[in-house]
């Protein structure tokens, strides 16, 4: 497709998508070959448990055995971030699949043939929009029992809305459009014009929506786990290891930042990946909104 | 239209929200079964020992409409049940709480608005030169920020590295116990206001010094969002005919952009600040996590974490209800604001 061609080569040019383009292959790579980057011990059952040299509470600073130093438990920050660039990837893909899934039959649904449906979508719709987003997955994480999966149910539960929204309203807006009417006269059936000619016209801001959330979605899902609210203690993610280094933020009086390692290299993993895909995102609008391009 | 029956129109259009939002989160406790409700209830572990009497007295084994009509009755009474981690009910818990958390949001709202604005109206204004791009930069990199990373990064560095400069909680031992005394008089619960009519100095300075990270951990990611959309807005005002106009008349560049260009580009900012509100309200349970500032959103933690759901649900309840109303308020504001808005013209 000339679109995709065209795509490609805005996104070249511009010198901060390609930047995103780069941040989200870096983290690509790591987590495709996480294997060979943090091996998994001999004997380690789960390679998404962290493996730990000790038990004691105190951070171990960076050292030839763990290059980026092992947090309170002794959990090795290294392996750990390596590894939960794998669980950042999992939820983000995941939550953000299903939502867009869910969002194009409710929308195109909506849309399409109006009336008292599209009501009915609506105002379920405006219900769960109604909570601020952490708050409300807050609360089905609590009600679901803490767990990574009751997180990703959590994400899809608070993200769907805004896509169906979305999408309802791309396909109010081609509806209306000659192609579409013509499709119609010929005898196609709703599906295939919903499928066929409506959809493929009315998709392109919600890929910009969906890679811009995908950020949004792993910055909460790392907000939940943050609050002790996500993984299972010592699973290979960055909240968590976040988490594990609260209570040693600020070090013995003169050597205030000794445990320095603990805090920064998790919260860093997780700025470049949601900064990753923000301007991959940014960039896609941009090429996409043609009153934007112009200007 | 009448702004009256606008009004009078969105009104009934919240009842079904309402109602749906209570349904939903009605929904949510449903998925326990009787006996782990019934200990929502419970305030006394003898209670525990005849789980089937509170079953029956609370009616907890009864189809869902019924218990559902019994649980609204209830929150319309004001009584959103128990709260375990500070022993009183969930309402009388969220008020305690809700000064706390006022202060913070007192200052952060004007901070993030006027940075916002201010920030966007000059990235505009200087498009695609250094200034431009080092607040595009700053705008994405604050976007992108955890919220509880950078409040630890703060307090790695200004509870560490500058110990006792901005020290954590919401007052230092000593002032909380004038505080507390009996010739300051508590009129808000909001601290730096109660200072201000005691007229205690000590006291206000105290509350601003440990106010300034938490305000400053909960603006930055509203601070970046506003900005970017200040910016586009901007631009979009910045290419209109009036703009060329004002120019050609030989106005100031100054004059055009903050009095022709800028008024106008202010409308799209109205229009989202109900997500402003949103997204601060879910910037303070990490806040206020982070900086053990007990507030609303650091007892919704505390809650959380110890699966007390009946706070959970409460609080989100409560938000729910806020924000409805708050975006109603912003909406009616947006016809004021846009003329084009103006007696129902927007429904075309």
């Amino acid at each position: 497709m000339t679109d995709w061609r065209f795509m490609a080569r805005q996104l070249a040019r511009n010198p901060l998508s390609l930047m995103g383009i780069i941040i989200i292959a870096i983290f690509a790579f790591l987590a495709i070959f996480a294997p060979l980057i943090a091996p998994i011990p001999e004997g380690h059952r789960d390679p998404y448990m962290i493996p730990r040299d000790g038990y004691s509470a105190t951070p171990r600073p960076p050292s030839e055995e763990h290059i980026f130093g092992t947090t309170q438990g002794q959990y090795d920050i290294f392996y750990g971030v390596i590894w939960g660039t794998r669980s950042a990837f999992r939820v983000g893909l995941v939550v953000i699949g299903i939502v867009v899934a869910i969002g194009i039959v409710l929308g195109s649904l909506a849309g399409y043939f109006g009336g008292l449906l599209d009501e009915i979508i609506m105002r379920i719709t405006d219900i769960f929009l109604a909570f601020p987003a952490l708050i409300l997955a807050m609360a089905i994480v609590s009600a679901l029992g803490p767990s990574l999966n009751s997180v990703m149910i959590a994400l899809i539960v608070v993200s769907w809305p805004s896509y169906a929204r979305l999408i309802r309203g791309d396909i109010l807006q081609v509806r209306e459009e000659d192609y579409i009417e013509a499709s119609r006269g010929l005898g196609a059936s709703s599906g295939r014009v919903i499928i066929r000619h409506a959809l493929p016209n009315a998709i392109y801001p919600t890929l910009v929506m969906a890679s811009l959330d995908i950020g949004a979605v792993v910055l909460t899902a790392a907000a939940l786990s943050f609050l002790g609210l996500g993984a299972p203690e010592g699973y290979a993610d960055w909240g968590q290891l976040t988490s594990f280094a609260r209570n040693w933020i600020v070090g013995p009086q003169g050597d205030s930042l000794k445990y320095w390692y603990a805090v920064t290299i998790p919260g860093l993993f997780i700025l470049f990946f949601v900064l990753g895909w923000n301007l991959l995102g940014d960039a896609f609008r941009d090429i996409l909104d043609p009153r934007l391009a112009r200007r | 239209m009448e702004l009256r029956s606008y009004i009078i129109r969105r009104l009934l259009l919240l009842i079904p929200v309402l109602f749906g939002v209570t349904l939903f989160i009605f929904g949510i406790t449903m998925l326990f079964s009787p006996i782990m409700r019934a200990s929502l209830y419970v305030t006394d572990l003898r209670q525990m020992t005849n789980i089937g009497l509170v079953i029956e007295t609370y009616g907890l084994d009864q189809p869902f409409w019924v218990q559902y009509g019994t649980w609204l009755g209830q929150v319309f009474s004001g009584n959103l049940g128990w709260s375990k981690v500070v022993g009183m009910p969930v309402w009388d818990a969220i008020w305690s709480f809700l000064p706390a958390t006022l202060e913070l949001a007192i200052f952060a709202t004007p901070l993030i608005i006027l940075m916002g604005i201010f920030l966007g109206t000059q990235a505009a204004a200087h498009k695609d030169r250094p200034l431009d791009h080092g607040t595009r930069v700053m705008a994405i990199f604050g976007w992108s920020l955890p919220t509880f990373w950078l409040g630890l990064i703060l307090i790695m560095v200004f509870y560490g590295l500058f110990r006792g400069l901005l020290p954590p909680g919401r007052l230092s031992i000593q002032m909380d116990m004038v505080v507390n005394s009996a010739d300051f008089i508590r009129y808000t619960h909001i601290n730096t206001i109660d200072a201000i009519l005691n007229l205690n100095g000590t006291v206000l300075l105290d509350a601003l010094r440990h106010l300034v990270l938490p305000v400053i951990t909960l603006s930055v990611t509203q601070v970046a969002f506003i900005m970017r959309l200040m910016r586009s807005s901007m631009l979009e005002s910045l290419g209109k005919g009036y703009i060329l106009t004002a120019r050609a008349k030989g106005l100031a560049e100054r004059v055009v952009v903050n009095k022709h260009a800028r008024r106008n580009a202010l409308i799209p900012v109205i229009t989202v600040s109900g997500y402003v509100l949103a997204g601060m309200a879910n910037g303070v349970v990490i806040t206020e996590t982070i900086f053990t500032y007990k507030g609303i959103g650091w007892w919704a933690w505390q809650s959380a974490v110890r699966l007390d759901i009946a706070s959970v649900l409460g609080f989100a309840l409560f938000n729910a209800v806020l924000f409805v109303l708050v975006n109603l308020l912003v909406d009616i504001l947006y016809t004021r604001v846009d003329p084009r808005m103006r007696l129902g013209e927007a429904v075309q």
